[in-house]
């Protein structure tokens, strides 16, 4: 089956597109190569796993549109195109390609699912005579194209009515309308959203249960389920924003089978080949169900489901597309069982989400039925009260206070769970909370069982039995230690006294009726282990870095793995541990061994000792590994390369200005406040403004620039004790650059350096940037120096991110990250070189000349762009600051700057040819004529420009934001669209070290 | 109290007892990995006398309803379980597992390491095992003749008269494939396989031979008069009645290692090439060499082990399957067997491997 398949992925990571398709898709390529096909792969993500020539044979980094999509069709000319692993992006372009003759023309085949069932499957009007015809029942529901058509609707069934708009993804635009009051703007929004102006009004089910079905297919007709999966909060949330559980918990068999069997007869009659997810509501006082939506393809909860079960639902689906029998295939978990067959959980599972709200203080955190969740967690174990604590103690979060806990039952938000424990512990029953929420009371009877184990703990001395139940339903050790008054250490030394152990079991697809030869576990405090230690001489444990949330991306995940195989290539045995269901690093395929756990010190310690690990890396899983750092060599555990003094000489202020000062290095002086009057006493000492940064963050959250000294009150006010000390700096205007450098102590290796368009003060991760800079030769040399100065100084290794203030001629040190960063997916694959590779050989000891490494010729330059999901976070104001506010980034490449930058700004129009397109704040050359409430209506408004700080610019961005527009906040940016316009058209460039390099006429 | 599994290879697993539990209990111990369907297992009697380990560590969930019962009373001696739900939720539940169980005094251990359990029967396979308040026990010879325990002493009859009646010879039938039949408004006459001298007087136009528990040589007795019935009338067999069909025309059967049991079992039919999932139990399975010089052949396989699933007779109309077409528990993929049965049963003359 030798062909040439081209595979398109799902672009940047986006609120309802997540990592979950960096995940499917790489797992996609590797099945197709271990198929013997060529892969194309067009991925405009830097920051995946996928988009790497370990994974796929050649690599675009390219626009996902009809027309970059073609040029690549006609270069490359596939035999095959696999759609189904690249989310609802991927599918869409497929439709596209095909309704455009494209696939016809190129001859080229559609892998997969046909297009016809997609739009029966994607399209509600011909999925709902679908399901007539199959007698399914669907909730009362009607297409319509105009506001008019859904008020009739409205009138006719009542309100409330849920609005989804067509072809979208995460709930995009739709939304839950209680009253006739709301029709007008969600319906407008909806219509506006969706691609072929459709949007179905249905009547609101709001409050049944929601269950999920996997379902694999293959061409005999072979239909499994590989997992079921329940809904923590009932039909209402979606199901993104849903803590889920698996498999279900509160249907019976009859129940099970009864759903099971509607989802066999909807994806039969699709005639789906791969991978399909059913959703269907379930009445809680009957057996009464509807069907709620069908996707055609991989998606989010395939995801979950593989981690879930240990199927490997992308893989098999791939190879099902390429022809394949279910029953031709092996169970790669048991080895001589068949992929036919459906998994038999002996474990649960909780999935929970991770949600923006900690960076967006000022967004309203009502759930409903658009996606807001950027990431999610997944956690395992053999009681449910285990599996929901440990995915809340992966979530990397701090919980708010909550004044008002009702407030969060009466409108849904994120922190419902965590207002129902606090009810309960203030004495509520549970069937008030079912009343209120419509939550089966048999989930919230497993949260009283924690609630009333808190209280035992508070009030009964700490016996064995105690400590053994507390243990088995999840508890940490640091929560016993908080809730008994004891310190963490006399809980341990108490565990070690009565033999109350963590224990490891496996994951096996089978409930252990088969031998399995499974590298998957899982840790639990019920029962024995089972899990014997891994053979090998030198063993490395990497830590991952947890759920996706804003500042910290896939990029992390990107690190980790490519940690993983460099250590496998030096001979190393290797242990991944992270908690996050959508990663390539959680497929069990990808180290030895594979702990899904949280990432918290008690756990960790306990799997370096039960495998005896020799060096533990933490360099390669964002700040979550690195804040772990100290605790985890405080007890004894040894980690690779970095000593925490050195991390604590990088973090503290002081430590770092007289370093930097005995060296040489100027850098913006600034002042480090322990509380808010040293803060206020300090600023005293600067004009404004000042940038004001709180410590311990991830992606700049909290970081403000204050113009005045109320401004700068105000920050004080909202910034957590747990953030001091914070960093008040004298902020001067100028050109950001970064570097991400190897170093083995003395000397480092340094590729090249990244060039921000915006101007400091613009967090890096919502800066876009070039990558080679375009700096003079002697700037580069100076920012060369210091950084091989700062190495030097702290003798320091393995990888790491210098950031520098360009002002005039004066280069300033801003801020160094001893670990891999976000841009280090970019520089390794333009400049091709493997810099995590390096990093890890000289942490894990290999004799290494970085000298003697050859600066690496770049042949073309990329243009890296932030993403934002501001059509899930409308009420957000996206003005850049040093608070980051994307949740993903892509990337493409030219021959020259303006090449990149009219690919990345490819999808709007040309403003200086199509009037009316462009509303420019304080501007009359390009701009409209039309007065601004006008013009954000029309059909040709597409691009916003407002740098401005007032009340009513902000008002200004969300209305425009609301109505799907693109927001230029800075004038940078613009400009930056207003030189791409400069390039004509544009031709698709491979990645470097591409077996077509060089073939480009 | 602190309860024992004691198996009969020496390994004891320690668990919380009962409160109905009083005596040690002895039974075979078998293992079932299906995630949802307990109520339906307890009942039904292809599991009489033997101890059943749930893998699922969350049992009772959705407590024990009216409805979902294989027989009118509790089949087995003895649950295994790491938890039982205490609160059950479901609209349907008027009882939780444990009252329930205790209530009908079947003794059962929670706080057991299920999986360790299913390890060590997997690794030794399907054995004699106690629940004891000790953890040593001495084991009494195995009860056999389990059909004997669980097959009805008369004749009864079932449904309106309809446009076919059918003969349900009874092995320890399970009530769902009663209610498949009489889906297919049939009229259905239950009659214990010790009765078949009775059967002709009811006149039926197809007979289908139900499940049972233990060995299918517990009825070789009887296997002459059911080789008369089954020369005579089109029949269908399901899991024991699979086995007496391959025994009566003279085929063998075996004990496997573990049995299969769970709602997860691939199996392949021959003739449309198509794989299924099923829901299994059973220990003892036809074995293929043993059809040669026999009229059957195979018609259903598994796809994990290769076992045989299914047979078809090449001259009459005699079909059989060793899964359970009826489901309860477990996935109802093969339920159109029964469909497909009925209508050639229709058109009379028609043999089984002409579908």
């Amino acid at each position: 089956m030798s062909r040439k398949v081209i595979v398109i992925g799902s672009g940047p990571i986006m609120i309802g597109q997540a990592a979950e398709f960096d995940y499917s898709g790489t797992q996609g390529c590797l099945a197709l190569k271990e198929e013997g096909c060529e892969v194309i792969l067009v991925n405009n993500n830097p920051a995946t796993i996928m988009t790497d020539h370990d994974i796929a044979d050649t690599v675009y980094c390219e626009p996902l549109t009809v027309a970059s999509l073609t040029k690549i069709i006609d270069l490359e000319r596939p035999d095959a195109l696999l759609a189904g692993l690249g989310g609802q992006t991927a599918l869409n372009l497929a439709v596209e390609l095909e309704k455009e003759s494209v696939l016809q023309k190129y001859g080229v085949e559609l892998l997969g699912t046909s297009v016809y069932s997609i739009q029966q499957g994607e399209d509600r009007e011909l999925f709902r005579s679908l399901m007539n015809e199959l007698s399914q029942p669907v909730p009362e529901s009607e297409v319509i194209t105009t506001l008019r058509q859904a008020k009739t609707f409205a009138d006719q069934v009542g309100y409330p009515i849920i609005s989804r708009p067509a072809y979208t993804l995460g709930g995009r635009g739709g939304g839950i309308v209680h009253s006739e009051a709301e029709l007008e703007e969600l319906i407008s929004t909806g219509l506006k959203a969706s691609p072929i102006h459709q949007v179905i009004v249905e009547k609101s089910i709001a409050g049944f249960k929601e269950i999920e079905y996997e379902i694999m297919r293959d061409q005999n007709g072979t239909c499994i389920s590989v997992c079921n999966m329940e809904n923590f909060d009932p039909v209402g949330v979606h199901t993104g924003d849903s803590i889920v559980v698996a498999p279900s918990q509160t249907l019976s068999d009859n129940d099970y089978q009864m759903l099971r069997t509607a989802a066999f007869t909807i994806v039969s009659e699709l005639d789906v080949i791969g991978g399909c997810n059913v959703q269907f509501a379930l009445d809680t006082e009957s057996r009464q169900y509807y069907v709620i939506e069908v996707n055609p393809r991989v998606s989010r909860s395939s995801a979950l489901a593989s981690k879930a079960t240990g199927y490997p639902i992308a893989k098999m689906a791939t190879k099902v597309a390429l022809g394949y029998s279910l029953d031709q295939l092996e169970n790669p978990l048991t080895g001589h069982t068949y992929a036919s067959f459906e998994p038999a959980l002996d474990y649960v599972v909780v999935k929970f989400p991770r949600w923006p709200f900690d960076k967006f203080s000022e967004a309203d955190r009502e759930l409903g039925t658009k996606m807001r969740a950027t990431g999610e967690v997944m956690a395992i174990d053999r009681t449910l009260e285990g599996a929901f604590q440990k995915a809340v103690q992966s979530l990397d979060t701090k919980i708010p206070t909550l004044d008002e806990p009702w407030g969060h039952l009466e409108k849904t938000t994120d922190l419902r769970y965590f207002a129902i424990l606090h009810l309960l512990r203030k004495g509520e029953s549970v069937e008030t909370i079912q009343k209120q929420t419509k939550i089966d009371a048999f989930f919230l009877q497993v949260m009283k069982n924690i609630v009333d184990l808190e209280e035992k703990l508070r009030e009964e001395p700490l016996d064995e039995t105690l400590l053994r139940q507390v243990k088995v339903n999840g508890f940490s050790d640091k929560q016993v230690a908080d809730l008994t008054g004891l310190s963490e250490n006399e809980i341990k030394k108490k565990r070690k006294s009565f033999e109350v152990k963590r224990q490891f079991k496996l994951v096996d697809t089978c409930a252990a009726e088969f031998e399995a030869a499974t590298n998957y576990v899982y840790s639990t405090f019920a029962g024995t282990n089972e899990v014997i230690p891994l053979q090998g001489e030198k063993k490395a444990l990497i830590l991952g870095s947890g759920p996706i949330r804003i500042g910290q991306g896939v990029e992390f995940d990107y690190s980790a793995v490519k940690a993983i195989q460099s250590l496998q290539k030096q001979g190393w045995t290797t242990i991944m541990v992270n908690n996050n269901p959508e990663t390539v690093s959680t497929d069990y395929e990808t180290a030895d061994r594979l702990y899904f756990e949280p990432i918290q010190k008690e756990i960790i310690s306990s799997i370096v000792h039960h495998e005896q690990v020799d060096l533990v890396f933490t360099q390669f899983g964002g700040q979550t590994a690195i804040n772990l750092a100290e605790e985890l060599e405080a007890s004894g555990i040894p980690l690779a390369g970095v000593q925490t003094d050195v991390l604590d000489a990088l973090e503290d202020r002081d430590k770092f200005y007289a370093a930097l000062n005995e060296r040489g290095i100027p850098y913006v002086s600034g002042s480090t406040c322990h509380t808010k009057k040293e803060a206020l006493e300090a600023a005293e000492d600067y004009s404004f403004p000042i940038l004001c940064r709180p410590s311990y963050v991830i992606g700049g959250q909290g970081m403000v620039i204050v113009k005045d000294l109320k401004e700068l009150k105000k920050a004080l006010q909202a910034t957590d004790d747990r953030h001091y000390p914070i960093m008040l700096d004298p902020f001067i205007q100028g050109t950001e650059v970064e570097v991400d450098l190897v170093a083995d102590g003395e000397n480092c290796f340094l590729p090249e350096i990244i060039e921000h368009i915006e101007p400091g003060g613009v967090h890096s991760g919502d800066s876009m940037a070039i990558f080679p800079s375009t700096l003079f030769e002697e700037m580069k040399q100076t920012i060369h120096s210091y950084s091989r100065e700062i190495v030097h100084h702290f003798d320091y290794k393995g990888i790491m991110n210098i950031q520098f203030l360009l002002s005039g001629e004066d280069v300033y040190v801003l801020e160094v990250n001893p670990r891999a960063s976000r841009t280090v997916p970019i520089v390794s694959k333009v400049a091709n070189v493997p810099l995590v590779d390096l990093a890890v050989r000289i942490l894990a000891g290999d004799e290494l000349n970085l000298q003697g490494i050859p600066k690496p010729e770049i042949q073309s330059t990329a243009v890296k762009y932030p993403v934002f999901s501001s059509y899930a976070l409308t009420e957000v104001d996206h003005k850049l600051g040093p608070n980051m506010k994307s949740t993903g980034e892509g990337m493409c490449l030219g021959e020259t700057v303006d090449e990149a930058l009219r690919k990345v700004f490819s999808h709007l129009p040309n403003a200086q040819k199509i009037k009316d397109s462009c509303y420019i704040e304080g501007d009359t050359k390009l701009s409209t004529d039309l007065n601004f409430e006008d013009w954000v209506k029309i059909e040709e408004a597409s691009i916003y420009v407002n740098d401005q700080s007032s009340e009513s610019a902000t008002k200004r961005r969300i209305q425009a934001i609301k109505n799907g527009l693109t927001v230029f906040t800075e004038r940078a940016t613009f400009e930056a669209y207003l030189q791409s316009l400069a390039c004509e058209d544009f031709f698709p460039a491979p990645l470097p070290g591409n077996k077509r390099e060089g073939v480009r006429s | 109290m602190n309860g024992y599994l004691c198996l009969q290879d020496g390994t004891t697993f320690k668990g919380k007892a009962s409160e109905s539990f009083n005596k040690p209990i002895q039974g075979e111990i078998v293992f079932f990995t299906g995630m949802t369907g307990y109520q339906e297992v307890l009942t039904d009697p292809s599991y009489k006398g033997q101890i059943v380990v749930f893998t699922y560590p969350l049992i009772g969930n959705y407590g024990i309803n009216q409805t979902d019962g294989e027989s009118d009373e509790i089949q087995v001696s003895g649950v295994i379980m790491f938890q039982c739900e205490e609160n059950p939720s479901h609209f349907q539940s008027c009882q939780s597992l444990g009252d329930y169980l205790n209530e009908n005094h079947v003794p059962f251990l929670t706080g057991v390491d299920t999986r360790e359990v299913t390890k060590a029967i997997r690794a030794e396979g399907t054995q004699q095992a106690a629940i004891s308040t000790k953890p040593d026990y001495i084991f009494q010879t195995a009860d056999s003749h389990q059909i004997d325990k669980v097959k009805g002493e008369s004749i009864t009859t079932y449904g309106e008269e309809g446009e076919m009646h059918v003969a349900l010879i009874d092995f320890g039938w399970k009530r769902s494939i009663l209610n498949a039949l009489l889906e297919h408004n049939l009229r259905v006459s239950v009659v214990p396989f010790s009765e078949l001298e009775t059967l002709d007087q009811l006149e039926p136009d197809a007979v289908v031979l139900s499940n049972g528990p233990g060995d299918p040589k517990d009825t070789t007795d009887s296997l002459p008069s059911i080789k008369n019935v089954l020369d005579k009338y089109p029949s269908f067999g399901i899991c024991m009645g699979h086995q007496v069909i391959a025994l009566a025309y003279g085929a063998d059967t075996t004990k496997l290692t573990f049995g299969h049991r769970g709602a997860n079992h691939p199996v392949k039919d021959v003739i449309t090439g198509k794989v299924f999932l099923s829901s299994q139990n059973h220990n003892y399975v036809v074995k293929e060499e043993s059809l040669e010089n026999t009229p059957l052949a195979k018609r259903f396989y598994n796809v994990n082990d290769g076992s045989v699933e299914g047979l078809m007779h090449d001259s009459k109309l005699i079909l059989s399957a060793q899964f359970h077409p009826e489901a309860h528990p477990g996935p109802k993929d093969a339920e159109w067997l029964f469909h497909d049965f009925i209508k050639l049963v229709k058109k009379k003359g028609v043999k089984a491997h002409v579908s």
